[in-house]
């Protein structure tokens, strides 16, 4: 067997295979044909064909946030590829393990400007971990091989290879490697045993402390040393927008989301905290603001993160340690439970009062007598007839923002958003790929009218594959989080962020085959979320909630700003 | 603060391009940037020299480090160094400026590689200030052309930058 020579394209199959792929998201075309070809002759996973290349590669994104594995995607060359941008960059932005196979025009013809041809290679170069251009078949069981444990260690990231179709076609032996080594990437690392003591040692000094966490919690699986280390001391923790779920939500040592739409307790914490220990988050400008005036009383700031330039990039650290953050912590939870030393009671005592002080003034308060459905209230709503299980994705927006702010994630990987680069148009595939993940699982997609339209062709794969997604469309008529800046910022001149002639969604789901609804009663709002997940529990079922059009996502540190300007309800 | 530093990345195709790319993406400055294959083939080395603060040149040699491509990097700054550019420059040398072109040109242990009627052609290699040196000893109107290859540095004594 080992003497038999398989043609680029079956390759291509078989490391898939070999790769243990059970889920591959894509689109065909030209360059790829000879890979699709394999596809159809295989049964070792599944290809979901989707709409449009953005959403393949968003579903692929997905299935590698709620599952921890590597997402995979297959476009085609020229246009099929430049689709898949928006979708690579996205997955960059937030660290997300995936390989995206792009076909390329023939090596011959690559630079002559030929039919579908784009640089590929140098058009996602700044938006992928790495990429690679296969000119020689027998390097492409090998460039994928690394392409996977590229994308999966250290800081996890996208990594594209590019096929050529000459490629797919030409032969030779396959053997998949087992494993690869780079001298050029050496990606893990353990935490520095001496920086660990220091970091143990500050954490028991603090006086008032505070523990932040970031997307790197989930990517790095450490949300059960988060929950121990914080039971253990009984500090506050807080979390960014990508961290949420990584510590259980609902839990009172919990203070909430930070940052630009983060609780007053969680800001305030930040703020005036002596110890703070950031944990796989990167101090980004959407949760710090304007570093010059952020957290000033931090006398000592212990930063863990796998990745070396996340650390004083944007803020100075005092105690940077390098490393995967699970095992870091495990290493500061083992010190402190060996120590003889224990954290100070009283002043931690007083500490909480005074955070309790800033919790008390309840800044997600919101008017639940009103008689036009507010936004938050079907998020609540959602949270409790799913009893707060759900996989939950989303788009971009003030549905976002209310979404991480009442969903109470109690689980990693439960809450799939993009949050480094916003996307619009990432819920519903996204919500694709989960439910393809986890075919059980209950799965929702909150959402905005303006969001849901950049991807909404999606519904027929969703058809095709009965994906019995709940869309939850917060329907406020506006691009709400442009119309809030510009009410705002720009003293109410709503520039393009109206739409009139939105089409009848109920209309629109049935004719991809789905199931509509349009609520406009906030009494009707349960009983048409019970209906959805009980009745319909086996469908998609397209909620359409007419929700107030002027409500706003509060409370709000503006751009750049100091939290001394927060806007509150 | 100027640093100068320098790479050991796999030859491959585009990796220049990261390196370049890198820099303009995040908007870090470019002095200059030289690079070659070594003795080993399989690698190359550059030396690119730029200038920020302190936590800009962390941040730049953190960001290098990433880039799956490449295998080492030193900021050749932290430690003494050799540092060596080579420059041919076109100079006009006619009438008493011909005299005067080859007495400088021998002052900067320059060599003319190349002689017309009315021209020299001189190499002169040196840190980058000695070349600066050099043009502005010379009448300005007397250049013609130049052409720099950047900085390329290596460590002093036993520092040695290898796999
Ligand atoms: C692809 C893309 N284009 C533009 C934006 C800028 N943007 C951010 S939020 C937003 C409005 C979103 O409107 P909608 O989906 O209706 O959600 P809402 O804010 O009303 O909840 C826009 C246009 C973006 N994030 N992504």
């Amino acid at each position: 067997m080992a003497d038999m020579e398989l043609t680029g394209a079956e390759i291509v199959v078989r490391c898939l295979r070999d790769e243990g792929i059970k889920h591959v998201f894509g689109y065909p075309g030209g360059a790829v044909l000879n890979i699709y070809d394999e596809i159809y002759k295989q049964k070792d996973f599944e290809h979901i064909l989707v709409r449009h290349e953005q959403a393949a590669v968003h579903a692929a994104d997905a299935y590698a946030r709620c599952t921890g594995q590597v997402g995979v995607a297959i476009v085609t060359s020229g246009p099929g590829a430049t689709n898949a941008v928006t979708g690579i960059a996205t997955a960059y932005m937030d660290s997300i393990p995936m390989v995206v196979i792009t076909g390329q025009v023939p090596t011959a013809a690559i630079g002559q400007d030929a039919f579908q041809e784009v640089d590929t290679v140098g058009i996602t170069r700044p938006c992928v971990k790495h990429n690679f251009l296969v000119k020689d078949v027998r390097e492409l069981a090998t460039t994928i091989k690394k392409a996977f444990y590229i994308a999966a260690t250290g800081r996890p990231g996208p990594v594209v290879v590019d096929v050529p179709k000459d490629v797919t076609q030409h032969k030779c032996e396959y053997a998949y490697p087992k494993s690869v080594t780079m001298r050029s990437y050496n990606p893990t690392s353990k935490g520095h045993a001496g920086q660990i003591k220091k970091a143990a040692q500050m954490l028991l000094e603090a006086k008032r402390p505070m523990i932040y966490t970031g997307g790197g919690v989930v990517l790095g699986n450490a949300a059960p040393q988060v929950a121990e280390l914080v039971r253990l001391l009984g500090y506050p923790i807080t979390s960014t927008l990508m961290g949420l779920g990584g510590y259980p939500s609902p839990d009172p040592l919990f203070l909430g989301m930070l940052g630009m739409h983060g609780t007053i307790e969680a800001n305030m914490a930040m703020q005036h905290c002596d110890v703070l220990l950031a944990v796989g988050a990167r101090f980004d400008d959407r949760v710090v603001g304007n570093p010059k005036h952020f957290a000033k009383e931090a006398h000592r700031i212990i930063h863990i993160d796998v990745d070396p330039s996340s650390i004083s990039k944007r803020v100075r650290v005092d105690v940077p340690i390098v490393g995967e953050v699970g095992q870091v912590l495990d290493e500061i939870i083992k010190h402190i439970k060996t120590g003889k030393e224990k954290p100070d009671q009283q002043a931690i005592k007083a500490w909480w009062a005074q955070i309790e002080l800033w919790r008390s003034q309840d800044c997600l308060k919101y008017d639940r007598s009103s008689s036009v459905i507010k936004p938050q209230y079907v998020v609540e709503k959602l949270y409790e007839v799913t009893q707060g299980d759900a996989y939950v994705t989303s788009d971009v927006g003030q549905h976002q923002m209310w979404a991480a702010q009442y969903y109470k994630f109690a689980k990693p990987r439960r809450w799939i958003n993009s949050g480094g680069l916003g996307t619009m148009g990432f819920g519903l595939p996204a919500a694709m790929g989960v439910q393809k993940a986890h075919p059980d699982a209950v799965v929702a997609c909150i959402t905005g009218e303006g969001s849901i339209q950049m991807n909404i062709q999606e519904l027929s794969t969703c058809k095709e594959w009965n994906l019995p997604l709940k869309i939850i469309l917060l329907n406020n008529g506006y691009l709400g989080m442009v119309r809030q800046w510009q009410e705002f910022f720009y003293e109410e001149r709503y520039a393009e962020s109206y739409m009139t002639s939105l089409p009848d969604f109920v209309k629109l789901a049935e004719a991809y085959g789905h199931v509509g609804m349009t609520i406009e009663k906030p009494e009707d709002v349960e009983p048409a979320l019970r209906e959805a997940f009980g009745k319909y529990k086996d469908r998609l079922v397209f909620l359409n909630f007419l929700t107030d059009p002027r409500e706003n996502v509060f409370p709000m540190i503006p751009a750049g700003k100091g939290l001394s300007e927060m806007i509150l309800v | 603060m100027r640093h100068i530093i320098s790479l050991l990345m796999e030859n491959e195709a585009g990796a220049l391009s990261r390196v370049s790319g890198l820099f303009s993406a995040r908007g870090y400055n470019i002095e200059s940037l030289t690079v070659a294959p070594t003795e080993d083939a399989t690698l190359s080395r550059m030396t690119i020299v730029t200038r920020g603060s302190d936590d800009v040149i962390e941040q730049i040699t953190k960001q290098l480090n990433k880039l799956i491509d490449i295998v080492k990097v030193q900021d050749l700054t932290d430690g003494s160094h050799i540092e060596r550019e080579l420059m041919l420059v076109k100079v006009r040398a006619s009438g008493e400026m011909r005299e005067e072109m080859k007495r400088m040109s021998d002052i900067f242990r320059g060599h003319i590689l190349d002689v017309s009627d009315k021209t020299y052609t001189i190499e002169l290699t040196g840190p980058g200030t000695k070349l600066d040196a050099f043009l502005a000893a010379i009448d300005p109107a007397a250049i013609l052309e130049t052409v720099r290859t950047g900085a390329s540095g290596i460590g002093r004594g036993d520092r040695v930058m290898k796999i």
